[in-house]
């Protein structure tokens, strides 16, 4: 078995059968991060001394004969998770020493499953980006192509399990910030329904929007990561007390008679007609699996951008406010006084585009400018949303691009932000409407991987699950895999 | 939006105002208000806001300690911290 690019799966029988142990596996991984990330910098921190100490429990749990399901796996976590005792940053030279006193609850689930953490990874600063340009520690290079974005803001964590550094990670999706990264690295990455995953100890961009998700390999393995990062949990208000299914269990059936809509919105001139080539072949795949294709309209997806950008910078104007250079963060030198000191520390710790969001933001919920911008956009938020309820009364899926091109060059849209904001234009409206979305790679356009948008109803990652297995069943673009030689 | 307003606008937001980069950044924030000005041509007078996408209540819990955490966990996070104090420049004359 190559452990460079083994499933969850795969690597949870070796475990077990004793073929290889946690030590030499996560030592294996510890030693290709050393290798290939200078080259890619997806990792922002590494905690070897941590995950090797986990990886001996590991082995003597292995040994005891009482291995748990996650028991042994090396994975990495997006550096917006605090984990206790590590640094935490977010992307931000703002919270570039913060040392998290308490550990995210779907990390903790993660670890309580059995999970070894190798590092955290990089990301846009804040969870702001679609391209992984804007983190304070470097941009984050595609393992298919170095010279590409690999997608944001959850682009490290793409990377890494992309080039193979680690089994798989989690991400963070704001506005398409697991599903982007993972349509532009060739992997399968899912936003659960907004609740199913607790956000406490999640540093916060725009809480009404934030999920925690799964980036892999397989549909099979977001499911079994996804069984063990969700649930209940009363720390956070806004976690839904729904019961978890057993989503790997649920994905074997076939997906005969499953009607997906295909949004004719989704098709609009801004996408790359060889991403719409690849597309359309998915969804012949599909067809020739026993599903239905119907075509539906979400007739408000074009005005999904413009109240994403009254409501997330509305949110996150309001959670960075807390970070005042006073009880934790970067605190200027030599301030004159209160205001100074809140001014510089804030104006020194923040990036460019985490303080033109803040400006948005507060410019949308200042006096004179709230009905006419934060309360219109969440009043679209409200068609958007019934646009889905709508369309799932005639579908169980709705399918479509992920991203409007492929993997682009770095820096070729740091000058035109809203060319950038405009790759999130078809994961936008499954974010404002909070339900379960997931990409998974499909045939490649010019030697790039391409990503299919599966949405489904409020949680029913389920089916998502289900559909995307069912596809990778048929297909082989999951499985390829960058050139070793980056 | 105008340089009177970037000024507002940035003590409202406690960032700092740089003349040097107001045009710069009054040119990007004109542009993401052109994005978003698309919502204004939608007629959206009878419908309501929608705040939280499932439309539930935020639970609450309990008002109990449940954890605590180790003071000296937070305190070395703090950039100026002393007996129990986080210091910042003096604020009463």
């Amino acid at each position: 078995m190559n452990l460079n690019f083994a499933t969850l799966t795969d690597l949870q029988k070796a475990l077990r059968n004793r073929d290889v142990s946690a030590t030499e596996l996560t030592q294996h991984y510890l030693t290709r991060i050393d290798a290939l990330d200078p080259a890619l910098n997806s990792f922002i921190s590494i905690q070897a001394e941590t995950a090797l100490d986990g990886a001996r429990r590991a082995d003597e749990r292995l040994a005891r004969g009482d291995a748990r399901p996650l028991t042994g796996i090396p994975i990495a976590q997006k550096d917006i998770f605090c984990l206790q005792g590590q640094r935490t940053t977010a992307g931000s030279k703002m919270l570039g020493n913060f040392i998290a006193p308490y550990t995210a609850t779907c990390s903790e689930k993660l670890a309580d499953a059995g999970a070894i953490t190798l590092g955290k990874t990089n990301m846009d600063e804040f969870a702001m980006g679609s391209s992984n340009e804007n983190s304070y520690f470097g941009a984050v290079h595609n393992p298919w192509d170095p010279k590409l974005i690999p997608g944001g803001s959850s682009g490290g964590s793409a990377a890494a399990v992309a080039a193979g550094l680690c089994a798989a990670s989690t991400g963070t999706d704001t506005g398409g910030s697991i599903r982007q990264p993972a349509a532009m690295c060739g992997l399968t990455g899912l936003k659960p329904t907004y609740g199913r995953i607790s956000r406490w100890g999640m540093i916060a961009f725009a809480s009404s929007l934030d999920q925690a998700g799964p980036m892999t390999r397989t549909a099979h393995d977001a499911a079994i990561l996804l069984e063990h990062m969700a649930g209940h949990d009363p720390r956070d208000s806004t976690s839904l007390n729904e019961p978890v299914p057993s989503f790997s269990e649920g994905i074997g059936k076939d997906i005969r008679g499953l009607r997906i809509g295909v949004c004719r919105e989704f098709f609009t001139e801004g996408l790359d007609p060889a991403v719409e080539r690849s597309i359309r072949e998915a969804l012949a795949v599909y067809e020739s699996l026993g599903a239905t294709l119907v075509d539906i309209s979400l007739p408000h997806t074009p005005y999904s951008v413009s109240a994403y950008y009254v409501i997330a910078p509305a949110e996150c104007s309001a959670n960075l406010a807390r970070l005042d250079g006073i009880r934790y963060g970067h605190r200027c030198l030599d301030p004159e006084n209160l205001q100074d000191l809140y001014q510089r520390s804030r104006g020194e710790g923040f990036g460019e585009e985490v303080k033109k969001r803040i400006l948005v933001g507060t410019f949308a919920l200042s006096a004179g400018y709230f009905d006419a911008f934060y309360n219109r956009a969440q009043k679209i938020r409200r068609l958007i949303k019934e646009d889905f309820v709508k369309a799932f009364e005639q579908v169980d899926v709705i399918a479509g691009p992920t991203a409007p091109t492929p993997a682009f060059p770095l820096g070729e849209k740091a000058s035109n932000p809203v060319e950038m904001y405009l790759q999130d234009i078809f994961t936008i409206s499954a974010s404002l409407a909070g339900v379960p979305a997931m990409s998974i790679p499909v045939e490649f356009a010019n030697g790039l991987p391409v990503g299919l948008q599966l949405i489904g109803n409020y949680l029913q990652e389920g089916s998502l699950l289900q559909a995307a297995h069912q596809f990778q069943q048929e297909t082989h673009w999951h499985t390829l895999t960058p050139p070793e030689a980056l | 939006m105008n340089e009177k307003t970037l000024v507002e606008l940035s003590t409202l937001a406690a960032l700092p105002f740089e003349p040097e980069k107001s045009k710069a950044t009054l040119d990007a924030l004109n542009e993401v208000l052109a994005l978003v000005g698309q919502m204004q041509s939608l007629d959206i007078s009878d419908v309501a806001p929608l705040a939280h996408p499932l439309e539930r209540h935020q639970t609450l819990r309990a008002d109990a300690v449940t954890e605590t955490i180790d003071a000296s966990a937070l305190s070395q996070n703090a950039p100026l911290y002393e007996a129990g104090l986080y210091f910042v420049p003096k604020v009463i004359e």
